[in-house]
Protein backbone atom coordinates (compact mmCIF):
# COMPACT_ATOMS: atom_id res chain seq x y z
CA UNK A 1 0.00 0.00 0.00
CA UNK A 2 1.58 3.52 -0.85
CA UNK A 3 1.94 6.12 1.84
CA UNK A 4 -0.11 8.64 0.33
CA UNK A 5 -3.52 6.47 -0.71
CA UNK A 6 -2.73 4.71 2.77
CA UNK A 7 -4.04 7.87 4.80
CA UNK A 8 -6.87 8.19 2.60
CA UNK A 9 -8.13 5.18 2.48
CA UNK A 10 -8.09 5.03 6.59
CA UNK A 11 -9.72 8.61 6.57
CA UNK A 12 -12.55 7.44 4.17
CA UNK A 13 -12.94 4.29 6.45
CA UNK A 14 -13.06 6.02 9.32
CA UNK A 15 -15.85 8.10 8.74
CA UNK A 16 -18.24 4.31 8.61
CA UNK A 17 -17.42 2.65 11.48
CA UNK A 18 -14.59 2.45 14.31
CA UNK A 19 -11.43 1.08 12.35
CA UNK A 20 -9.58 -0.94 14.43
CA UNK A 21 -6.55 -1.40 12.13
CA UNK A 22 -6.03 2.35 11.90
CA UNK A 23 -3.23 2.77 13.88
CA UNK A 24 -1.43 -0.33 11.98
CA UNK A 25 -0.39 2.21 9.26
CA UNK A 26 2.77 3.73 10.30
CA UNK A 27 1.58 7.02 9.58
CA UNK A 28 -1.19 7.55 12.39
CA UNK A 29 0.68 4.78 14.45
CA UNK A 30 4.06 7.18 14.72
CA UNK A 31 1.99 10.15 16.62
CA UNK A 32 -0.18 7.78 18.57
CA UNK A 33 3.20 6.15 19.85
CA UNK A 34 4.78 9.20 20.65
CA UNK A 35 1.68 10.48 22.59
CA UNK A 36 1.93 7.44 24.71
CA UNK A 37 5.25 7.00 25.36
CA UNK A 38 5.73 9.93 27.82
CA UNK A 39 2.66 7.98 30.38
CA UNK A 40 4.39 4.66 30.22
CA UNK A 41 7.62 5.82 30.99
CA UNK A 42 6.82 8.27 33.40
CA UNK A 43 4.94 5.33 35.47
CA UNK A 44 7.65 2.93 34.63
CA UNK A 45 9.93 5.28 36.66
CA UNK A 46 7.48 6.21 39.40
CA UNK A 47 6.70 2.25 39.44
CA UNK A 48 10.36 1.35 39.51
CA UNK A 49 10.93 3.87 42.75
CA UNK A 50 8.02 2.23 44.45
CA UNK A 51 8.67 -1.34 44.23
CA UNK A 52 12.77 -0.69 44.80
CA UNK A 53 12.01 1.38 47.76
CA UNK A 54 9.74 -1.33 48.97
CA UNK A 55 11.84 -4.21 48.30
CA UNK A 56 15.04 -2.63 49.62
CA UNK A 57 13.33 -0.64 52.19
CA UNK A 58 10.35 -2.18 53.67
CA UNK A 59 10.59 -5.67 53.08
CA UNK A 60 12.80 -8.19 55.32
CA UNK A 61 16.11 -9.97 55.16
CA UNK A 62 15.27 -13.70 54.16
CA UNK A 63 16.04 -16.13 57.10
CA UNK A 64 17.88 -18.36 54.21
CA UNK A 65 19.22 -16.13 51.46
CA UNK A 66 20.02 -12.68 54.08
CA UNK A 67 20.06 -9.29 52.27
CA UNK A 68 20.86 -11.60 48.74
CA UNK A 69 17.72 -12.34 47.90
CA UNK A 70 16.96 -8.67 47.34
CA UNK A 71 17.94 -9.21 43.46
CA UNK A 72 15.01 -10.81 42.87
CA UNK A 73 13.75 -7.77 42.62
CA UNK A 74 15.10 -6.84 39.31
CA UNK A 75 16.13 -10.42 38.63
CA UNK A 76 12.90 -11.97 38.05
CA UNK A 77 11.46 -9.38 36.42
CA UNK A 78 13.91 -9.67 33.66
CA UNK A 79 13.39 -12.92 33.23
CA UNK A 80 9.71 -13.12 32.88
CA UNK A 81 10.29 -9.78 30.38
CA UNK A 82 13.16 -11.78 28.50
CA UNK A 83 10.77 -14.73 27.95
CA UNK A 84 7.26 -12.96 27.29
CA UNK A 85 9.19 -10.59 24.89
CA UNK A 86 10.62 -13.56 22.71
CA UNK A 87 6.81 -14.97 22.04
CA UNK A 88 6.00 -11.06 21.17
CA UNK A 89 7.95 -10.85 19.49
CA UNK A 90 7.08 -13.51 17.30
CA UNK A 91 3.99 -13.22 17.17
CA UNK A 92 4.31 -9.79 15.39
CA UNK A 93 6.70 -11.47 13.61
CA UNK A 94 4.25 -13.72 11.70
CA UNK A 95 1.61 -11.05 12.19
CA UNK A 96 3.97 -9.41 9.13
CA UNK A 97 4.85 -12.58 7.46
CA UNK A 98 1.29 -13.74 7.08
CA UNK A 99 -0.54 -10.50 6.60
CA UNK A 100 2.43 -8.07 5.05
CA UNK A 101 1.85 -5.40 7.83
CA UNK A 102 5.16 -3.28 7.62
CA UNK A 103 4.32 -2.10 11.02
CA UNK A 104 4.33 -5.60 12.70
CA UNK A 105 8.20 -6.08 11.33
CA UNK A 106 8.61 -3.11 12.60
CA UNK A 107 7.51 -4.18 16.18
CA UNK A 108 9.35 -7.01 16.22
CA UNK A 109 12.59 -5.52 15.05
CA UNK A 110 11.63 -2.60 17.88
CA UNK A 111 11.49 -5.38 20.86
CA UNK A 112 14.64 -7.91 19.74
CA UNK A 113 16.71 -5.40 21.26
CA UNK A 114 15.01 -4.82 24.78
CA UNK A 115 14.28 -8.84 24.94
CA UNK A 116 17.83 -9.29 24.47
CA UNK A 117 18.84 -7.04 27.19
CA UNK A 118 16.54 -8.43 29.38
CA UNK A 119 17.79 -11.79 28.45
CA UNK A 120 21.36 -10.07 29.56
CA UNK A 121 20.45 -8.62 32.42
CA UNK A 122 18.58 -11.74 33.70
CA UNK A 123 21.91 -13.77 33.43
CA UNK A 124 24.28 -10.67 34.94
CA UNK A 125 21.75 -10.61 38.30
CA UNK A 126 21.64 -14.22 38.36
CA UNK A 127 25.33 -14.33 38.33
CA UNK A 128 25.71 -11.89 41.45
CA UNK A 129 23.24 -14.10 42.90
CA UNK A 130 25.01 -17.39 42.81
CA UNK A 131 28.22 -16.17 43.72
CA UNK A 132 27.08 -15.83 47.11
CA UNK A 133 24.51 -17.89 47.60
CA UNK A 134 25.94 -21.43 45.45
CA UNK A 135 29.63 -20.18 45.48
CA UNK A 136 29.95 -19.92 41.67
CA UNK A 137 29.14 -17.46 39.10
CA UNK A 138 27.33 -20.21 36.62
CA UNK A 139 25.92 -23.13 37.38
CA UNK A 140 24.53 -25.62 33.88
CA UNK A 141 21.47 -25.54 35.49
CA UNK A 142 18.84 -25.73 33.00
CA UNK A 143 17.13 -22.26 33.90
CA UNK A 144 20.36 -20.52 33.07
CA UNK A 145 21.12 -22.86 29.72
CA UNK A 146 17.99 -22.00 28.68
CA UNK A 147 18.14 -18.24 29.45
CA UNK A 148 21.65 -18.25 27.88
CA UNK A 149 20.19 -19.82 24.22
CA UNK A 150 17.01 -18.13 24.48
CA UNK A 151 19.90 -14.99 24.42
CA UNK A 152 21.40 -16.33 21.38
CA UNK A 153 18.11 -16.69 19.92
CA UNK A 154 18.00 -12.71 20.31
CA UNK A 155 21.17 -12.14 18.60
CA UNK A 156 20.72 -14.42 15.81
CA UNK A 157 17.40 -12.44 15.23
CA UNK A 158 19.21 -9.00 15.41
CA UNK A 159 22.19 -10.31 13.63
CA UNK A 160 20.47 -11.37 10.45
CA UNK A 161 18.39 -8.39 10.39
CA UNK A 162 21.28 -6.34 10.41
CA UNK A 163 23.16 -8.26 7.63
CA UNK A 164 20.50 -7.90 5.10
CA UNK A 165 19.85 -4.43 3.38
CA UNK A 166 16.94 -4.61 1.71
CA UNK A 167 14.63 -3.58 4.42
CA UNK A 168 11.78 -5.92 2.91
CA UNK A 169 13.47 -9.34 2.78
CA UNK A 170 15.12 -8.44 6.20
CA UNK A 171 11.77 -7.77 8.24
CA UNK A 172 10.78 -11.02 6.22
CA UNK A 173 14.21 -13.53 6.82
CA UNK A 174 14.60 -12.51 10.55
CA UNK A 175 10.03 -12.54 11.02
CA UNK A 176 11.23 -16.69 9.71
CA UNK A 177 13.46 -16.96 11.86
CA UNK A 178 11.96 -15.56 15.13
CA UNK A 179 8.55 -18.03 13.73
CA UNK A 180 11.22 -21.12 13.68
CA UNK A 181 13.26 -20.33 16.56
CA UNK A 182 9.87 -19.92 18.96
CA UNK A 183 8.36 -23.41 17.29
CA UNK A 184 12.21 -24.53 18.63
CA UNK A 185 11.63 -22.70 22.69
CA UNK A 186 9.68 -25.79 24.23
CA UNK A 187 11.84 -28.35 22.74
CA UNK A 188 15.69 -26.72 23.73
CA UNK A 189 13.51 -26.42 27.16
CA UNK A 190 12.87 -29.68 28.03
CA UNK A 191 15.66 -31.22 26.72
CA UNK A 192 17.97 -28.96 28.21
CA UNK A 193 15.69 -29.73 31.51
CA UNK A 194 16.35 -33.03 30.99
CA UNK A 195 19.91 -33.03 29.62
CA UNK A 196 20.52 -31.46 33.26
CA UNK A 197 18.47 -33.91 35.14
CA UNK A 198 20.06 -36.84 33.39
CA UNK A 199 24.16 -35.33 34.38
CA UNK A 200 23.77 -34.33 37.77
CA UNK A 201 20.17 -34.28 39.60
CA UNK A 202 18.46 -30.75 40.25
CA UNK A 203 21.65 -29.31 42.47
CA UNK A 204 19.52 -26.06 42.62
CA UNK A 205 16.24 -25.54 44.06
CA UNK A 206 14.12 -21.79 44.96
CA UNK A 207 14.20 -22.19 48.96
CA UNK A 208 10.35 -22.96 48.60
CA UNK A 209 9.34 -20.65 52.13
CA UNK A 210 6.50 -18.83 51.14
CA UNK A 211 7.19 -15.61 50.31
CA UNK A 212 6.43 -12.38 52.70
CA UNK A 213 4.07 -10.05 51.47
CA UNK A 214 6.30 -7.29 51.20
CA UNK A 215 8.61 -9.06 49.03
CA UNK A 216 5.75 -10.02 46.90
CA UNK A 217 4.73 -6.30 46.22
CA UNK A 218 8.24 -4.92 45.68
CA UNK A 219 8.10 -7.69 43.18
CA UNK A 220 4.88 -7.42 41.46
CA UNK A 221 6.01 -4.05 41.33
CA UNK A 222 8.89 -3.81 39.45
CA UNK A 223 7.66 -6.36 37.07
CA UNK A 224 4.59 -3.72 36.34
CA UNK A 225 7.60 -1.23 36.15
CA UNK A 226 9.89 -3.23 33.55
CA UNK A 227 6.64 -3.74 31.30
CA UNK A 228 5.68 -0.01 31.56
CA UNK A 229 9.63 0.02 30.84
CA UNK A 230 9.56 -1.92 27.88
CA UNK A 231 6.45 -0.76 26.41
CA UNK A 232 8.07 2.86 26.58
CA UNK A 233 11.61 1.52 24.57
CA UNK A 234 9.90 -0.64 22.44
CA UNK A 235 7.31 2.64 21.28
CA UNK A 236 10.61 5.18 21.09
CA UNK A 237 12.64 2.49 18.79
CA UNK A 238 9.31 1.71 16.36
CA UNK A 239 9.25 5.59 15.96
CA UNK A 240 12.50 5.81 15.44
CA UNK A 241 12.46 2.93 12.82
CA UNK A 242 9.57 4.57 11.06
CA UNK A 243 11.45 7.75 10.57
CA UNK A 244 14.23 5.80 9.17
CA UNK A 245 12.04 3.85 7.11
CA UNK A 246 9.82 6.23 5.49
CA UNK A 247 12.00 9.28 5.86
CA UNK A 248 11.36 9.46 1.93
CA UNK A 249 7.79 10.04 2.30
CA UNK A 250 6.19 13.54 2.46
CA UNK A 251 4.03 12.90 5.73
CA UNK A 252 7.54 12.50 7.30
CA UNK A 253 8.75 15.63 5.89
CA UNK A 254 5.68 17.82 7.48
CA UNK A 255 6.38 16.16 10.49
CA UNK A 256 7.17 19.49 12.65
CA UNK A 257 10.16 17.66 14.65
CA UNK A 258 11.41 17.40 11.07
CA UNK A 259 10.92 20.29 9.60
CA UNK A 260 11.83 22.47 12.50
CA UNK B 1 8.86 -31.66 -20.78
CA UNK B 2 7.78 -35.02 -19.07
CA UNK B 3 6.15 -34.83 -15.35
CA UNK B 4 7.99 -36.91 -13.28
CA UNK B 5 6.79 -38.20 -10.04
CA UNK B 6 7.33 -36.97 -6.55
CA UNK B 7 10.01 -39.46 -6.02
CA UNK B 8 11.61 -39.57 -9.11
CA UNK B 9 11.96 -35.49 -8.88
CA UNK B 10 13.71 -35.81 -5.79
CA UNK B 11 15.64 -38.81 -6.88
CA UNK B 12 17.01 -36.79 -10.06
CA UNK B 13 17.56 -33.79 -7.28
CA UNK B 14 19.47 -35.79 -5.71
CA UNK B 15 21.75 -37.53 -8.41
CA UNK B 16 22.76 -34.11 -9.97
CA UNK B 17 23.62 -32.60 -6.34
CA UNK B 18 25.60 -36.43 -6.04
CA UNK B 19 27.07 -35.74 -9.45
CA UNK B 20 28.26 -32.26 -8.71
CA UNK B 21 29.61 -33.17 -5.40
CA UNK B 22 31.93 -35.95 -6.93
CA UNK B 23 32.93 -33.09 -9.66
CA UNK B 24 34.25 -31.46 -6.69
CA UNK B 25 35.61 -33.93 -4.49
CA UNK B 26 38.03 -31.51 -2.29
CA UNK B 27 35.05 -29.73 -0.91
CA UNK B 28 33.65 -33.54 0.45
CA UNK B 29 37.12 -34.14 1.65
CA UNK B 30 37.95 -30.83 3.57
CA UNK B 31 34.72 -31.24 5.45
CA UNK B 32 35.97 -35.00 6.71
CA UNK B 33 39.32 -33.71 7.51
CA UNK B 34 37.72 -30.32 9.90
CA UNK B 35 35.80 -33.27 11.74
CA UNK B 36 38.53 -35.52 12.13
CA UNK B 37 40.85 -32.24 12.87
CA UNK B 38 38.81 -30.92 15.80
CA UNK B 39 38.19 -34.29 17.91
CA UNK B 40 41.99 -34.54 17.45
CA UNK B 41 42.54 -31.24 18.81
CA UNK B 42 40.51 -32.36 22.05
CA UNK B 43 43.10 -34.79 23.47
CA UNK B 44 46.15 -32.60 22.62
CA UNK B 45 43.71 -29.74 24.80
CA UNK B 46 42.83 -31.38 27.99
CA UNK B 47 45.63 -33.90 27.80
CA UNK B 48 45.89 -37.47 27.09
CA UNK B 49 44.75 -39.28 30.49
CA UNK B 50 41.88 -42.02 29.16
CA UNK B 51 39.50 -41.74 31.70
CA UNK B 52 38.67 -37.76 31.05
CA UNK B 53 38.41 -38.64 27.01
CA UNK B 54 36.58 -41.54 27.35
CA UNK B 55 33.99 -39.66 28.98
CA UNK B 56 34.23 -36.87 26.44
CA UNK B 57 34.62 -38.94 23.36
CA UNK B 58 30.52 -39.04 22.72
CA UNK B 59 30.58 -34.57 23.15
CA UNK B 60 33.98 -34.26 21.21
CA UNK B 61 32.45 -36.32 18.65
CA UNK B 62 28.97 -34.56 18.78
CA UNK B 63 30.16 -30.95 18.88
CA UNK B 64 32.67 -32.05 16.07
CA UNK B 65 29.90 -32.99 13.58
CA UNK B 66 27.89 -30.27 14.60
CA UNK B 67 30.54 -27.68 13.89
CA UNK B 68 31.90 -29.90 10.29
CA UNK B 69 27.74 -29.46 9.06
CA UNK B 70 28.06 -25.91 9.76
CA UNK B 71 31.17 -25.52 7.32
CA UNK B 72 29.63 -27.39 4.36
CA UNK B 73 25.75 -25.56 4.59
CA UNK B 74 27.12 -22.70 3.36
CA UNK B 75 27.42 -24.14 -0.02
CA UNK B 76 24.10 -25.84 -0.32
CA UNK B 77 22.43 -23.50 -2.31
CA UNK B 78 25.09 -20.59 -3.24
CA UNK B 79 26.09 -22.35 -6.64
CA UNK B 80 22.75 -22.92 -7.45
CA UNK B 81 22.44 -19.34 -6.68
CA UNK B 82 24.77 -17.69 -8.77
CA UNK B 83 24.43 -19.78 -11.62
CA UNK B 84 20.73 -19.32 -11.52
CA UNK B 85 19.31 -22.99 -11.73
CA UNK B 86 17.83 -21.78 -8.26
CA UNK B 87 15.71 -19.58 -10.06
CA UNK B 88 14.90 -22.12 -12.37
CA UNK B 89 13.78 -24.78 -9.27
CA UNK B 90 11.40 -21.45 -8.09
CA UNK B 91 9.92 -21.40 -11.68
CA UNK B 92 9.42 -24.84 -12.14
CA UNK B 93 6.33 -26.07 -11.99
CA UNK B 94 7.14 -28.91 -9.37
CA UNK B 95 7.12 -28.26 -5.49
CA UNK B 96 9.95 -26.48 -4.50
CA UNK B 97 9.79 -28.11 -1.14
CA UNK B 98 10.16 -31.46 -2.77
CA UNK B 99 13.07 -29.99 -4.72
CA UNK B 100 14.36 -28.53 -1.52
CA UNK B 101 14.42 -31.57 -0.02
CA UNK B 102 16.16 -33.59 -2.40
CA UNK B 103 19.05 -31.18 -1.86
CA UNK B 104 19.19 -31.62 2.08
CA UNK B 105 19.24 -35.50 1.34
CA UNK B 106 22.11 -34.84 -0.90
CA UNK B 107 23.81 -32.55 1.15
CA UNK B 108 23.40 -34.86 4.45
CA UNK B 109 24.98 -37.73 1.60
CA UNK B 110 28.04 -35.71 1.01
CA UNK B 111 28.34 -33.91 4.44
CA UNK B 112 26.85 -36.20 6.89
CA UNK B 113 27.44 -39.87 6.12
CA UNK B 114 31.02 -39.75 6.02
CA UNK B 115 31.60 -38.62 9.51
CA UNK B 116 29.31 -41.21 10.13
CA UNK B 117 31.56 -43.58 8.74
CA UNK B 118 34.65 -42.26 10.09
CA UNK B 119 33.10 -41.28 13.76
CA UNK B 120 33.60 -45.14 15.01
CA UNK B 121 37.67 -44.74 13.86
CA UNK B 122 37.82 -41.80 15.99
CA UNK B 123 35.67 -43.59 18.82
CA UNK B 124 38.62 -46.06 19.06
CA UNK B 125 41.10 -43.21 19.60
CA UNK B 126 38.91 -42.14 22.55
CA UNK B 127 39.27 -45.48 24.01
CA UNK B 128 35.12 -45.74 23.33
CA UNK B 129 33.38 -49.54 25.00
CA UNK B 130 31.69 -50.78 21.52
CA UNK B 131 28.39 -50.76 23.03
CA UNK B 132 28.39 -46.79 22.96
CA UNK B 133 30.37 -46.88 19.81
CA UNK B 134 27.25 -48.41 18.29
CA UNK B 135 24.92 -46.17 20.20
CA UNK B 136 27.09 -43.13 18.73
CA UNK B 137 26.54 -44.02 15.37
CA UNK B 138 23.29 -44.36 15.92
CA UNK B 139 22.65 -41.62 17.09
CA UNK B 140 24.77 -39.79 14.02
CA UNK B 141 22.78 -41.67 11.82
CA UNK B 142 19.43 -40.34 12.88
CA UNK B 143 20.82 -36.98 14.48
CA UNK B 144 23.02 -35.50 11.40
CA UNK B 145 20.25 -35.48 8.81
CA UNK B 146 18.26 -32.87 11.40
CA UNK B 147 21.62 -30.57 11.29
CA UNK B 148 21.14 -30.86 7.56
CA UNK B 149 17.51 -29.87 7.62
CA UNK B 150 18.01 -27.03 10.45
CA UNK B 151 20.97 -25.52 8.73
CA UNK B 152 19.36 -25.83 5.33
CA UNK B 153 16.82 -22.86 6.85
CA UNK B 154 20.26 -20.69 7.72
CA UNK B 155 21.20 -21.90 4.28
CA UNK B 156 18.56 -20.48 2.46
CA UNK B 157 17.85 -17.40 4.89
CA UNK B 158 22.06 -16.26 4.48
CA UNK B 159 21.65 -16.82 0.77
CA UNK B 160 23.62 -13.93 -0.90
CA UNK B 161 24.83 -12.54 2.14
CA UNK B 162 28.42 -10.80 3.00
CA UNK B 163 29.87 -13.03 5.98
CA UNK B 164 27.38 -15.32 5.52
CA UNK B 165 29.10 -18.13 6.85
CA UNK B 166 29.79 -16.81 10.48
CA UNK B 167 26.25 -15.78 10.29
CA UNK B 168 24.49 -18.69 9.57
CA UNK B 169 26.19 -20.70 12.36
CA UNK B 170 24.69 -17.97 14.85
CA UNK B 171 21.41 -18.84 13.63
CA UNK B 172 21.46 -22.60 13.39
CA UNK B 173 23.81 -23.32 16.33
CA UNK B 174 21.22 -22.74 19.01
CA UNK B 175 18.39 -24.79 16.85
CA UNK B 176 20.38 -27.57 17.19
CA UNK B 177 21.02 -27.86 21.07
CA UNK B 178 18.59 -30.74 21.28
CA UNK B 179 19.98 -32.85 18.27
CA UNK B 180 23.44 -32.54 20.59
CA UNK B 181 21.94 -33.17 23.93
CA UNK B 182 19.87 -36.29 22.81
CA UNK B 183 22.86 -37.64 20.69
CA UNK B 184 25.14 -37.75 23.27
CA UNK B 185 22.62 -38.17 26.13
CA UNK B 186 22.17 -41.62 24.36
CA UNK B 187 25.51 -42.62 24.88
CA UNK B 188 25.81 -40.93 28.39
CA UNK B 189 22.82 -43.39 29.48
CA UNK B 190 24.34 -46.72 27.47
CA UNK B 191 27.98 -45.85 29.73
CA UNK B 192 25.73 -45.69 32.91
CA UNK B 193 24.26 -48.63 32.25
CA UNK B 194 20.90 -47.20 31.46
CA UNK B 195 18.91 -47.96 27.99
CA UNK B 196 19.62 -45.24 25.48
CA UNK B 197 16.52 -46.24 23.82
CA UNK B 198 14.35 -43.33 24.90
CA UNK B 199 17.20 -40.58 23.81
CA UNK B 200 17.00 -42.69 20.42
CA UNK B 201 13.33 -42.07 19.94
CA UNK B 202 13.16 -38.94 21.04
CA UNK B 203 16.21 -38.25 18.08
CA UNK B 204 13.85 -39.74 15.76
CA UNK B 205 10.48 -37.87 16.67
CA UNK B 206 12.47 -35.04 16.40
CA UNK B 207 14.06 -36.40 13.00
CA UNK B 208 10.61 -36.98 11.84
CA UNK B 209 9.37 -33.19 12.67
CA UNK B 210 11.93 -31.99 10.85
CA UNK B 211 11.27 -34.22 7.89
CA UNK B 212 7.95 -32.66 7.16
CA UNK B 213 8.32 -29.29 8.53
CA UNK B 214 11.98 -27.99 7.61
CA UNK B 215 12.08 -28.60 3.42
CA UNK B 216 8.50 -26.64 3.53
CA UNK B 217 10.15 -23.73 5.48
CA UNK B 218 13.42 -23.82 3.74
CA UNK B 219 11.22 -23.15 0.64
CA UNK B 220 9.46 -20.31 2.22
CA UNK B 221 13.11 -19.12 3.12
CA UNK B 222 14.31 -19.32 -0.45
CA UNK B 223 11.27 -17.41 -1.41
CA UNK B 224 12.04 -14.42 0.68
CA UNK B 225 15.91 -14.29 -0.05
CA UNK B 226 15.12 -14.83 -4.23
CA UNK B 227 12.11 -12.09 -4.40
Amino acid sequence: MGDGTGVAYFDGVKKLAINWFKYSAPTTFYGLAGKMIPWFAVSAAILLAIGLYIGFAVAPADYQQGEFYRIIFIHVPASILSMFLYLILAGYAALGLIFNTRLSAMMASAIAPTGALFAFISLWTGALWGKPMWGAWWVWDARLTSELILLFLYLGFIALHASIDDPRRADRASALLAIVGSVNVPIIYFSVQWWNTLHQGSTIKFSGTSMHVAMQQAMFITLAACWLYAIAVVLARVRSIILERERNTTWIAELPEVKG
Amino acid sequence: MKKSSLTGLVMLVIRRDLLLAMRRRADVLTTLIFFVMVVSLFPLGVGPEMDILRKMAAGVLWVAALLSSMLSLGRLFSADYLDGTLEQMMLAPQSLSMLVLGKIAAHWIVSGVPLVLMAPVLGVQFDMPAQALGVLIIGLLLGTPILSMIGAIGAALTLGLRGGGVLLSLLVLPLCIPVLIFGTGAVGAVSTGLSAVSHLSLLGALLMLALVSTPWVTAQALRISME
